[in-house]
Formats: C-alpha cells, sequence, structure tokens
C-alpha cells in the first residue's frame, strides 16, 4: 500500500514539469509587476531615479482628490450603460428571440437577429469609437438626424459638452454591450425545460407573467455571470474614454483607469497613479472573490 | 353576489386566454417587427459607415450622409489607407493575434494538462490565482510591464507585445480546459499509460486529438482578443511601423480627420477585418462566449 502511494505520488510529481513555462510566464508578466505596482503606490517617483518611500502618502492625497472622486462617480454611472440597461434589454430581447421569434418564424431566423445584435460586441473598441465619435461630432449624423425630422433645437455638441458627454459615451457602450448579454441569456435559455413553458401557457399566462415568473428565475445564473463580469469590465472601463473624450471635456468622463495612465505617462506621477490602480484592483478583486464565492454556493446548491 | 364573485373570478381569465390566442396570431408580426426595429437600429452605424466611406467629399457636402451614394468612390479609403499605412498595421495585428493565440494555446495545454489530468498539489490554488490574473484590471501591471521592457530591451517590439498577451490569455485557457480535462475519462489515459505511453506521448497522441475542436474555439478567442487590446499595445509600442489595427484606430482622434468621408473610410477599415472574422467565426463565437463566461 505504501509503495503504491509512493509510486503514485511519484506518478503526479511528474505533471508539475507542464507547468514551468505557465508558472515563469505567470509569475513574470502578473505576478511580478503586481507586486510592484503595490510597492510603488507607497512612493514618490518620476520614473526615473529611485523611488521616495512615502509611505501613505499618496492614498492620503487620494482621499482628497476631487478629480479621483468624480472618477469614481463617473463609473457608477458608468455601470448603468455597462450593466444595468443592457441586462434588461438582454433579458427581454433574448426571452423575445428564444419564444416568439423562434417558436413563430425558427431557429434560423432567431440566430440572424441573435448574430446581428451581437456585431458591435466584437468591434475593437477604438473601431467603435471612431464610428461614434463622426456620428456624435457637431456636424455629425445624430445632428444631422434631428434637425431632418424637425428637432433640430435639441442638436448638441455631444461629446464636446460637460453635460452631454457622460451620456453620449454612454449611449455607444449600451450598443457595444447589449449583444453580450444577450447571446449569454439565449444559451441559458435553451437549458430551461419547454414543459414548464407550456405549463404556464394552458395556465393562461401571457408572455410578461412568464418572464417574470420562469425566464428571469432560471435565467438566475446567467443574468447572475453577466452581472458580475459586466460590474468588474465597467469598474476597468478606459478604451471608450480614451478614443471618445479622453476623460474630458473638464473631467466630465473622467474614469478611474484613464485617470492612472494620464499620471503614469502624461504627469508622470508614477506613484500616485499606482496607488489608483491599486484602489481599482482592491476593488476588482473584492467583486471577483464575492463572485467565485457565489459561484461555488451556487454549484454546491445544483 | 353569487354572480358578481363568479364574474369576478371568471372574467379575467377568460380575457388574458383571448389575448394570449391574438398574441399568437397578429401580435407574433408585431413582435418580429419591434425586434427588427431594434436590430436595424443596431446595424444603422454600420451602414452609415458603409454608404459614407464610399461618397466622394463633395457628395457628402452637398447630400449629406443620410443620401445614398451614387457610385462606389475609394478615394478617401484609399487616402486613410496611405496616410496610417494600413496594410502594415494589418500585417502587424495579424502577426501578433496569430503568434498570441499559438503561444496562448500551447501555455493553456501544457498548464491544463498538469492541472486537469495530472491533478497536481495545489490545482485549485493555482486556478484562483489565474483567474484573478485576468481580471484584475492591466493598469495595475502596466507600468511595471513598461519599465520591464525597457530594460530587457525589447520595448517597442511586437514580441513585448506578444509574450505579455500569451500569457495573459493563456490563464483564462488554463481555466477553461482545466475543466473540460477534469472529466477526461481516466480510462482512456491507463490504458495509454499500460501500453508503454509515456506523458509526453499521452498529451500528444491521446489528449490533443480529443481537445482540437476546444483548441481551436479558444484559438479563435485568443486571436479576437488580441486584436482588439488597446491599453497595453498603445503603452509598449510606440512607434509607427510596430502598431497594430486597434492602436492605429485609437489614435486617429489625435490625427484630425477633419474631412467626415475620411472618418468614415476609417471607421470601414477598422470594421472590416472583424466583420470577416465574424463571418468566417460566426458559429464558433456566439456558442464560445456561452461556454466561456458560464463555465
Amino acid at each position: 500500500m505504501a509503495a503504491a502511494d509512493g509510486t503514485y505520488a511519484k506518478h503526479r510529481r511528474g505533471y508539475y514539469f507542464y507547468l514551468v513555462p505557465g508558472v515563469i510566464g505567470f509569475t513574470v508578466i502578473v505576478l511580478i509587476p503586481q507586486i510592484a505596482n503595490f510597492v510603488l503606490s507607497f512612493t514618490a517617483w518620476k520614473g526615473v531615479g529611485t523611488p521616495r518611500w512615502i509611505g501613505i502618502q499618496n492614498y492620503q492625497k487620494l482621499l482628497a482628490d476631487d478629480q479621483f472622486w468624480g472618477s469614481m462617480i463617473h463609473t457608477l454611472m458608468f455601470i448603468i450603460s455597462m450593466t444595468i440597461i443592457p441586462v434588461a434589454i438582454g433579458v427581454v430581447l433574448a426571452s423575445l428571440l428564444f419564444d416568439y421569434v423562434r417558436d413563430q418564424f425558427g431557429e434560423r431566423v432567431a440566430n440572424i437577429f441573435r448574430a446581428g445584435f451581437y456585431l458591435p460586441q466584437i468591434l475593437p473598441i477604438t473601431t467603435a469609437g471612431v464610428l461614434w465619435g463622426w456620428i456624435l461630432s457637431p456636424v455629425g449624423v445624430a445632428n444631422i438626424v434631428l434637425k431632418a425630422i424637425g428637432l433640430g433645437a435639441l442638436a448638441q455638441n455631444w461629446i464636446g459638452d460637460a453635460t452631454y458627454a457622460l451620456p453620449a459615451v454612454s449611449l455607444m457602450i449600451v450598443w457595444i454591450q447589449v449583444g453580450y448579454c444577450l447571446v449569454v441569456f439565449m444559451a441559458g435559455l435553451s437549458r430551461i425545460d419547454p414543459s414548464l413553458y407550456e405549463a404556464a401557457q394552458l395556465d393562461g399566462a401571457g408572455w410578461w407573467q412568464r418572464l417574470l415568473s420562469i425566464t428571469i428565475p432560471m435565467l438566475a445564473p446567467e443574468i447572475f455571470v453577466v452581472i458580475l463580469t459586466t460590474l468588474i469590465a465597467a469598474l476597468k472601463l478606459f478604451a471608450p474614454v480614451f478614443v471618445l473624450t479622453a476623460g474630458g471635456p473638464d473631467n466630465a468622463t473622467m474614469v478611474p483607469s484613464y485617470l492612472t495612465y494620464y499620471h503614469f505617462f502624461t504627469t508622470q506621477r508614477v506613484g500616485y497613479a499606482a496607488a489608483i490602480a491599486v484602489v481599482q484592483m482592491i476593488l476588482t478583486v473584492g467583486l471577483a472573490v464575492i463572485f467565485l464565492r457565489l459561484q461555488a454556493r451556487q454549484q454546491a446548491t445544483e | 353576489m353569487a354572480d358578481a364573485v363568479l364574474d369576478g373570478a371568471v372574467t379575467p381569465a377568460s380575457k388574458s386566454a383571448a389575448a394570449h390566442g391574438r398574441r399568437h396570431g397578429a401580435g407574433r408580426w408585431l413582435i418580429l417587427g419591434l425586434v427588427t426595429l431594434g436590430l436595424l437600429a443596431t446595424l444603422f452605424p454600420f451602414f452609415l459607415t458603409v454608404i459614407n466611406a464610399i461618397k466622394t467629399s463633395a457628395e457628402y457636402a452637398s447630400n449629406g450622409p443620410l443620401a445614398l451614394p451614387r457610385g462606389i468612390d475609394l478615394v478617401q479609403i484609399l487616402k486613410f489607407w496611405d496616410l496610417s499605412d494600413y496594410s502594415r498595421k494589418l500585417l502587424n495585428s495579424v502577426i501578433i493575434s496569430g503568434c498570441v493565440a499559438v503561444f496562448g494555446v500551447i501555455l493553456s495545454t501544457l498548464n491544463a494538462y498538469a492541472i486537469g489530468i495530472g491533478k497536481v498539489k495545489g490545482s485549485r490554488a493555482i486556478l484562483v490565482i489565474l483567474l484573478l490574473g485576468i481580471m484584475v484590471p492591466q493598469e495595475s501591471i502596466v507600468y511595471p510591464l513598461y519599465y520591464m521592457a525597457k530594460s530587457v530591451g525589447i520595448y517597442d517590439t511586437q514580441l513585448a507585445v506578444i509574450i505579455v498577451f500569451a500569457v495573459i490569455q493563456s490563464a483564462f485557457g488554463t481555466y477553461l480546459l482545466s475543466s473540460v480535462l477534469a472529466s477526461f475519462p481516466r480510462e482512456i489515459i491507463e490504458a495509454a499509460d499500460i501500453d508503454g505511453a509515456n506523458r509526453w506521448q499521452v498529451l500528444w497522441f491521446v489528449v490533443i486529438p480529443v481537445l482540437r475542436p476546444t483548441l481551436m474555439v479558444i484559438g479563435t478567442f485568443f486571436f479576437i482578443w488580441t486584436w482588439n487590446e488597446f491599453l497595453i499595445p498603445l503603452v509598449l509600442l510606440v512607434s509607427n511601423n510596430n502598431q497594430t489595427v486597434s492602436l492605429a484606430m485609437g489614435l486617429t482622434r489625435g490625427q484630425n480627420l477633419s474631412d467626415p468621408v475620411l472618418q468614415a473610410a476609417a471607421s470601414l477599415l477598422g470594421i472590416a477585418p472583424t466583420i470577416i472574422f465574424f463571418l468566417i467565426f460566426q458559429r464558433t463565437l456566439t456558442r464560445g462566449v456561452a461556454v466561456g463566461s458560464v463555465k
């Protein structure tokens, strides 16, 4: 028995060899930079010379930095366009496509719709940014359409005006995000037992009632995954802001990622930027840990 | 009194049944119409890009962006192609994304073999660390990576971006493949063991052939994700000759493309490769996303 255990242990040890490239890569590219960034957040450093240890001063400054708090508030507002609106639209749309379009017009038609709504999701965000920057520019399509339908008074400098920049960027984000929610939810719907719907239909439940009492509860795992992944993505939001507004006008669309980038590479306040990145990392890891916990619990109850 | 109660009980039910029946008749067309309207709204920006990118600037100025083009004029498209050195950018994107797909899949497979089949000690901890590694914002590693690349002398080379993304993407690949391999039938591996195959041969001749479809899906994902990446290429690739398509798109704002037709042309050139991938990989992508995020 002892001998068998020994060979088994030896047998398993042989597999460690296969982890070597992955572990080295992950250590060098992810772990060491992560630790280095954490250490840098306690220093004052311009990117050259020796970093000077200043303890928690960067974090103290952060607490009094209006630009930082503004960026956190904007993140909360971007959660509306990254998570809340796309999830709501995604559930209704997935259910309509699955219940009605697929039932009445066939799988093919439903798939065409799904693919179409998904298209913006696979575009490079920078390309989406060029496209929307063109649509929303003062002389762009959005204003021309408004004028054409007699609403010229509503025309705005959408991304150049501090009042409208955040909603304008949000509009593009909703456009991008709906497809992701839709695809995940439609995959989820296909595992729901159709007899549940048939029973509800016999009971005279309308589409809306079925949505509330069957679809949403049954889709709970998918909704949960999508909410957490999009929340985490909202915390990291960078490219749309970089391309459309560069955080402006007047900081109206400043987000933590852009602020980090700005201090790393423009003001060269590396230690300060590192501190912002650490705050972002802690928030993300917090969400990720909640996610993993809840997922484990969910799997346990299934 | 009894009548009233009876009325109250029966009427709503029969009403909703009737409503339901109607919905299935004419209502289905109404719903199809609504969903179609939503789809058209979603695709409208793509449509606008195409019809305007092929106009002449004069035509845009006189007829506006909503008018259909009178013919196909490629002047602005070719102009942006030249201006951005687009052939070079395409080649760079293909090289970087292609290498990341290949190396990322190799790394993921090796890791997943040790974790899923070998079930080495600490597998669960490794997976949690990998998962956190993918979830944390790239902002928190970007400066050290920038500094490291500079000190090793690979700053502003495609190699730097390839290494970084092969490792980052393989975290997801490892996570996904490990869960696939955890349910790999043990009898097959034991049979190969008895036949005298070593671990390397088991991986190469037994595991990889079975995994091939999954590896293709993961490789496709790595390719497209890397194609779309922005922050790390932005920081690591400064010279024009090394930049990717996504990066070139992200930097057009600074170039002040004053001509709206030129802007539409730029968008079209940014969109085109994606549409091509989409047509090729549509099924893989839409199926794969669901697998990737729910797993």
